[in-house]
């Protein structure tokens, strides 16, 4: 890292060979219609010098079926690309079922990080060989943005909502973690790293350092101390939802909609509770807007999630 | 008597309505503050220089690169081509003797000098760290500079936008010559009007995004602020709704000079023309439904974006017909390379690779690891600056004698050209290897591998400086001892060099009456 020229900042996930294989196709085929174009023009600049005496009869106004033979081939190569890239994109916001939930809360000028078991992280995230990842992310100040140029991934963190992405990195070895999205007098300075790791030493990491409960039993206790479980229990006499086994469920709402339970909604309905009522229930609920930080509302989302339907 | 005679006073300058006279208060105005955003990046390409924050501080440069994209997208390329050339231009070009309203138009300038004021205001009381696009919430709500100052300019700037855009297509409907018909109008004029009309139509939008701004930062309304119950997302679609089609209100214009050199110097009608006219109304018209490519990674949906991405290919194919058709126009020219000619081409060439890489941002995938880096750095930089400013110097090379009555230096012209062709790659193609290597923008300070091909485009970038330096020289100094230029050097066919240079106050003794195209070169009669 301590040269001063790289050709190509190794790509060290699939999904950035992916990005790396459009990218070069990308460019060996508007480099050589450019380079087309720019011989054009320098071989008629020389041929039809006013010095020259070529022939120059019957020069055309125009020419359509050229015309339209050129629109044809930009509009089938363009829709080509816009395809491959779209295909592309859409599974950078399909995590699999099986993927390892890590939690940021950025802000100005540093990542804060947490692992499900509790191990908590600054401007570094350590993660294993070959296994899926999903970041869930939010800001507590201005928009950020979650930049690892070895995974060609990049992702807004956007105040007042989550966002998150995937990856599974294959190969060890330490990575640039950077903000892209300018955030104030810092920003350049709001770097970090990724550590990618052998599963087994990942393991011993995630297990040393500093022990804390794991994520979700400090989100049971927030749980409880904010009062949650008085409504949002079975043996409660409030009519709330029913929260166990909720996570990645179908959940129809007041007004017909229907959606599907991420961290999100989770959030949303933390904050915002009129926002997406449940079908059958009253709106009571109160909003913890302003009471409750983002990490330990992250820690409750990571609590429901856990909890399994008994 | 020449519309220079009309008066030598500072009063006869400052009160005139005559269009040609507004448009040189205009070029002055507009160079001004060309050398001063430029200033800005000469300190922020020395900063770069190093990897290490070294030269000034963190927010120093925050207020750097801010200073830089605001003066140079609202005090410089905004109103660079319409207001300079096509104030000079468009009523000479239709065979008119002024715009609809002059004193509107002189009304623009003065508006346009009250928001520079502003800007320039801000700027000397300690400047904003923003950077251009005054994102929410940071603008609102954790920026402590000029915000609302900066925002008061701009939005008055974007007020004599309007004034300009309206009086541009009041002046083409009404005040076109007898014969002058919509095809038989340059090319130029077709830009300008398009222009006009992304004016009128965008910029309100911009002012009330930035009114909102304002009322959210000194009031506490919440509109984008989460904490306050906004949304920072609605800010972005709102400012990318203006700040998207502004990019073709910096590029439009420029095709349009394009449009009027190439002819001329190949001796020959513009190939196509009616397609190169339908082109600039269809990138006019789908520039305003992509924007939302300025936000695949913003957290707005994944299908909008799809959609967004479709759009913003489709907005490519227009400008790759006009790339098309000018290089048809050389076929069985008569080709002259002097210096409009080379900029012109120089223009087409950096126009051309800007457009490419625009290809590269609107596929989706690539985007995510593109946006918000040097990628894209370099790409609008291609297009506005690379493109822009060299057709901007290609038209005031091309209408010099016509403005003027003197001659330039040629020799000096064509280095001019060749040293900002060369010093604008220099600069620019070593940033979209940062790009893909990953560089954000707006960096102060940089990792250790991204050092040497910053080197490169510092070094770039003090070429680039002689090469825009050189034409304010040997220009001024044509002002003064200039050869004489006769009334149309390069015998061109446009209706504003069928009357004497410089031209008198009405442009024309008599109303010309037009019977023919505007490209009727030796080329196309034979």
């Amino acid at each position: 890292m301590d040269a001063v020229f790289q050709w190509l900042t190794p790509g060290v996930s699939d999904a950035a060979h992916r990005t790396d294989v459009l990218f070069f196709s990308l460019l060996a085929i508007t480099a050589a219609v450019a380079a087309a174009i720019f011989a054009v023009v320098v071989v008629f600049a020389i041929r039809y010098r006013a010095s020259s005496t070529v022939d120059r009869s019957a020069p055309p106004a125009q020419n359509l079926p050229l015309e339209l033979a050129w629109l044809a081939a930009l509009l089938v190569s363009f829709l080509s690309f816009f395809a491959w890239a779209a295909y592309d994109y859409r599974d950078l916001y399909r995590a699999p079922a099986d993927a390892m939930p890590v939690y940021v809360v950025a802000k100005q000028w540093m990542w804060k990080l947490q692992h499900a078991n509790g191990r908590r992280e600054i401007d570094e995230l350590h993660v294993p060989v070959g296994q899926a990842v999903r970041v869930v992310m939010t800001s507590q100040d201005a928009i950020h943005s979650f930049y690892v140029p070895a995974l060609r991934l990049k992702q807004d963190v956007v105040p007042g909502r989550y966002t998150s992405i995937w990856f599974r990195a294959t190969r060890a070895g330490e990575y640039h973690l950077l903000c892209a999205e300018y955030c104030g007098t810092q920003h350049a300075a709001m770097r970090g790293r990724i550590v990618v790791m052998e599963p087994a030493a990942f393991a011993r990491w995630l297990e040393a350092g500093p022990h804390e409960p794991g994520l979700a039993q400090r989100g049971f206790e927030l749980f409880r101390q904010y009062g949650c479980s008085g409504c949002h229990s079975t043996r409660s006499a409030v009519h709330a939802p029913e929260l166990a086994g909720l996570f990645g469920r179908t959940v129809h709402l007041a007004d017909g909609r229907s959606l599907v339970a991420d961290e999100a909604y989770l959030r949303d309905s933390i904050l915002l509770p009129k926002k997406d009522v449940v079908a059958g229930f009253e709106p009571i609920m109160p909003s913890f807007a302003g009471q409750i930080g983002e990490e330990d509302i992250q820690a409750i989302v990571h609590y429901i999630r856990s909890t399994r339907r008994e | 008597m020449t519309y220079l005679g009309e008066g030598y006073t500072l009063r006869s300058w400052l009160s005139t309505h005559d269009h040609k006279r507004i448009a040189l208060l205009f070029a002055i105005s507009i160079t001004a503050f060309f050398f001063i955003g430029g200033a800005a990046a000469a300190f922020m390409r020395l900063e770069l220089a190093t990897p290490a924050g070294d030269l000034v501080s963190d927010d120093t440069y925050n207020r750097l690169f801010t200073a830089h994209g605001v003066i140079m997208v609202w005090l410089f390329l905004i109103p660079s081509i319409p207001n300079v050339l096509g104030n000079f231009l468009v009523p000479m070009m239709i065979g008119a003797r002024d715009l609809a309203f002059p004193r509107l138009n002189l009304a623009s300038w003065y508006v346009y000098m009250a928001g520079g004021i502003l800007v320039l205001g801000a700027l000397i009381s300690g400047g904003v760290d923003t950077g251009w696009t005054f994102y929410t919430p940071f603008s609102t709500m954790f920026s402590d500079s000029h915000v609302v100052l900066t925002l008061a300019g701009v939005f008055v700037l974007g007020v004599s936008s309007i004034m300009s855009g309206l009086n541009f297509i009041v002046t083409v409907h009404t005040l076109r010559a007898p014969g002058m018909t919509w095809f038989r109008l340059p090319l130029f004029v077709w830009a300008i009007y398009a222009t006009s009309i992304i004016l009128v139509l965008a910029t309100p939008v911009l002012g009330m995004t930035l009114t909102l701004v304002a009322i959210e930062r000194v009031l506490g309304v919440g509109i984008f602020d989460p904490a306050l119950g906004g949304d920072p997302l609605l800010f972005q679609h709102l400012f990318w709704f203006y700040s998207h089609p502004a990019v073709y209100i910096m590029l439009l214009p420029a095709m349009g000079v394009a449009s009027e050199i190439i002819p001329c110097f190949a001796r020959k009608r513009i190939f196509s023309y009616r397609f190169m006219a339908y082109a600039i109304i269809a990138i006019a018209a789908l520039g305003f439904l992509v924007w939302g490519h300025h936000m695949f990674v913003s957290g707005q949906s994944a299908y909008a974006s799809i959609v967004f991405s479709l759009l913003s290919f489709l907005v490519a194919i227009p400008s790759a017909v006009k790339v098309f058709n000018w290089t048809a126009t050389l076929y069985k020219g008569r080709i002259t390379l002097s210096a409009p000619m080379l900029y012109a081409w120089g223009f087409v060439g950096l126009f051309t690779i800007g457009g490419i890489t625009g290809l590269y941002l609107a596929s989706l995938a690539l985007d995510v690891h593109l946006t918000d880096t040097y990628f894209v750095i370099a790409h609008f930089h291609y297009i506005m600056v690379g493109g822009s400013v060299m057709a901007y110097l290609g038209g005031i090379h091309f209408w010099w004698p016509k403005a003027t009555g003197r001659l330039y230096p040629e020799m000096w012209a064509r280095v001019s050209a060749v040293l900002v062709f060369v010093g604008f790659n220099l600069t620019f193609f070593p940033q979209y290897l940062l790009g893909y290597q990953g560089m954000p923008r707006r960096y102060h300070a940089y990792p250790a591998e991204f050092t040497l091909l910053n080197v490169f485009s510092s070094c770039g970038a003090a070429v680039l400086a002689i090469g825009y330096l050189l034409p304010l020289v040997y220009l001024t100094w044509s002002l003064l001892r200039g050869a004489a230029a006769g009334d149309n050097p390069w015998r061109a066919t446009g209706l504003e060099w069928q009357t004497p240079s410089p031209p008198p106050k009405h442009n024309f003794e008599d109303t010309p009456v037009v019977e023919a195209g505007p490209y009727e070169y030796e080329g196309a009669r034979t």
